[in-house]
């Protein structure tokens, strides 16, 4: 009796024990969650490293990586000089794949596809812009008939603290010193006005129900639900349709910064999509298990080779060459 | 000392061994096993509200009783109010009741009075299956029918009909105000039918048929002896319904647009204290944002222990005056 209660207690504590030498804590962003579960499924069939990822939004990952809870975070804004100085060990920033912000829209008998600049967009969004047949929307979009009664447009925005909500107020604040100033750019911001719907879903379900209305959505998700979405006319002044093209053009026009922080969105460009971002691994700058860190900095290696590979099947843009070069002397950095 | 009469004294053993033979025969353990159990409820409260107090510390400091008013959310500059949410939360509520009251003591005055005994238990067991329906499930639900509904014939009925009021004005989109107390209303009947229904029926026969004996008729009888009688237990239920209705969150977030602002009418969007919650509190970072939303959580306690502090007040008013009456 006594033998079988033993073996009972201590099973559990031998397999906690054994599981712990190859188990890698993580937990961020939602947006790359798809491609980082297929990573870490890929690259623990090929080395037995287990990466246990928990896509529960990029504020509760920072957050996780400053409590000390996880081994690296992931985050689809970089974090800000206020939180690296929160951190006990500083983290580095190491850009992973590329994503977009579309917007979608919802006016019944419109099926042109609309075209958006900047400014508009900010008006809409801000609320000055209140129905669609204002002359700002008729003059991106000529030749267009947009509905000239029960035309209030409806703003629909997140609820949750997102990174889609970052890149598109960042996106903002450059073209419109007025949203900059009333609202800011952040995962979480007062919104002026609109609904809000939970995750990508929800604002897209609210927009697909609700004539009159416009949201903003990641790309890859409103590709993946066949989704109308507007095209957004870039710093040079040409139209730009989403796609990966676009996007990857974005970063690779970007003046890479040493540390990586760098925010793409309304980049200078013919075929750069303006609402683009990159998201990224924050990864502790010292790793005091020695196992861990190499698994980690292996890891890291094979994600900008191999991994880069899995992108394009996926639907997310992969990193241009030349911010994989220099993210491969930043693992070097790893004590 | 029941234990004490039942044992027969043993010659020449002293008080000790009484007290061993009380503490076996187990009527102190049981004692004490149960009020420890008991302040262990009372324990977990207290350790509740120790948390909630704490945790909100930052926000309380930095805004005051002004926290109660304010009507910005703003993660951005770190200003935060509880006035929208506040509002939000007590309306639907109180509107999800004014729904559900007369046609949940209606159902249980059916089942309790009108129903034969089959009909009766069969019907109750099927209401009481409502309350074990998860609420994300009544959100999936209302977003696909209510939502539709709203936006299509019940917001513009409204409109039509009383657009007049101040109340049913503006844009109908929907989600809103009206959309979550109806979810609400739904979710809440279970709790009302029920609670009644057990009320009613308590209320002893002699009491029917004195009414009959006199003369009244069967709905004089209803309405006149048995729902009085019964009052205590149907404005029990009620309580019971309001306080699940303030705490209620998936549900509500799924259909009540999320907007932060205060608006007058019902068909507008707007937020409670639970769905906001539930959307912010994952990702909050910083001092002041989680800190915020924990004193969020601490209004809620505070206006539900108000809400059932003046339910036991009219219970009181009402026991007072004498509950049997006419």
């Amino acid at each position: 009796m006594n033998k079988i209660f033993l073996t009972g207690a201590l099973l559990p504590l031998i397999s906690v024990m054994t599981a712990g030498a190859a188990t890698i804590n993580a937990s961020g962003a939602s947006f790359p969650a798809p491609i980082y579960q297929k990573w870490f499924e890929q690259y623990k069939a090929k080395t037995g490293i287990q990466v246990n990822y928990q896509g529960v939004g990029s504020g509760a990952g920072i957050k996780a990586l400053t409590e000390g809870t996880v081994d690296f975070a992931a985050s689809d804004a970089p974090m800000t000089d206020k939180q690296l100085a929160g951190l006990k060990v500083k983290a580095f920033h190491f850009p992973t794949v590329l994503g977009a912000v579309v917007l979608t829209y919802n006016i019944p008998g419109v099926t042109a596809k609309l075209r958006f600049s900047g400014p508009t967009v900010a008006g809409i969004f801000l609320g000055t812009i209140t129905k669609w047949n204002d002359p700002k929307i008729k003059a991106d979009n000529p030749g267009v008939n947009l509905p000239a009664k029960d035309n209030d447009i409806l703003v629909v925005h997140r609820a949750d603290s997102s990174g889609t909500s970052f890149i598109f107020t960042d996106y903002l604040s450059k073209v419109s010193p007025e949203w900059k100033s009333k609202v800011g750019a952040s995962t979480s911001v007062q919104w002026p006005i609109g609904l809000s719907g939970a995750q990508n879903a929800g604002v897209a379900g609210l927009v697909r129900q609700t004539p009159n209305s416009i949201g903003y959505v990641e790309l890859i998700y409103a590709v993946q639900q066949h989704m109308s979405y507007a095209d957004i006319k870039n710093a040079s002044g040409k139209w730009v349709t989403a796609s990966f093209e676009g996007v990857t053009a974005s970063a690779a026009s970007a003046q890479m910064p040493a540390d990586f922080r760098v925010s793409i969105t309304d980049a200078p460009g013919d075929k750069t999509y303006p609402i683009s971002s990159f998201t990224w691994m924050l990864i502790p700058s010292r790793i005091a298990d020695p196992a861990k860190k190499k698994a980690i900095t292996d890891f890291l290696n094979w994600m900008l080779t191999d991994g880069q590979k899995e992108c394009e099947a996926m639907s997310y843009a992969p990193l241009p060459a030349s911010v994989v070069a220099k993210e491969k002397q930043q693992i070097a950095q790893i004590k | 000392m029941a234990s004490a009469a039942a044992t027969t004294p043993i010659p020449g053993k002293s008080g000790v061994s009484s007290l061993s033979r009380r503490l076996r025969s187990g009527d102190e353990v049981a004692w004490l096993i149960v009020i420890l159990f008991a302040l262990s409820v009372l324990l977990i409260t207290a350790v509740l509200v120790a948390e909630l107090w704490v945790g909100s510390a930052a926000a309380r400091h930095k805004f005051g009783f002004g926290f109660i008013t304010s009507r910005v959310w703003n993660p951005v500059t770190d200003e935060y109010g509880a006035w929208p949410f506040l509002y939000g939360t007590v309306v639907t509520s109180v509107i999800a009741l004014v729904i559900s009251v007369p046609i949940g003591v209606g159902a249980a005055v059916f089942l309790s009075e009108l129903a034969g005994g089959r009909l009766s238990d069969a019907l109750t067991f099927l209401v009481e299956l409502l309350a074990a329906v998860p609420s994300v499930i009544y959100g999936l639900m209302a977003i696909f029918t209510i939502v539709p509904a709203m936006r299509m014939y019940i917001g513009p009925g409204l409109k039509a009909a009383f657009g007049f009021l101040p109340i049913f004005q503006g844009p109908v989109y929907g989600v809103g105000y009206l959309t979550a107390s109806l979810v609400l209303s739904i979710m809440i009947f279970p709790y009302i039918i029920s609670v009644s229904r057990e009320a009613l029926l308590a209320v002893p026969r002699e009491q029917r048929e004195a009414a009959l004996a006199v003369g009244a008729t069967k709905w004089e009888t209803t309405w006149q002896i048995v729902i009085p009688y019964a009052r205590l237990g149907i404005i029990g239920s009620v309580f019971l319904a309001f306080s699940r209705a303030l705490g209620e969150t998936m549900a509500v977030t799924m259909v009540i647009g999320n907007d932060m602002t205060v608006h007058t009418s019902l068909l507008a969007s707007g937020n409670t204290i639970a769905a906001v919650l539930a959307n912010e509190f994952n990702e909050a970072i910083g001092a002041i944002h989680p800190a915020a939303l924990i004193e969020l959580g601490l209004v809620l306690f505070f206006l539900t222990l108000i809400i059932n502090g003046m339910a036991r007040l009219l219970i009181l008013v009402t026991t007072g005056k004498g509950a049997h009456h006419g």
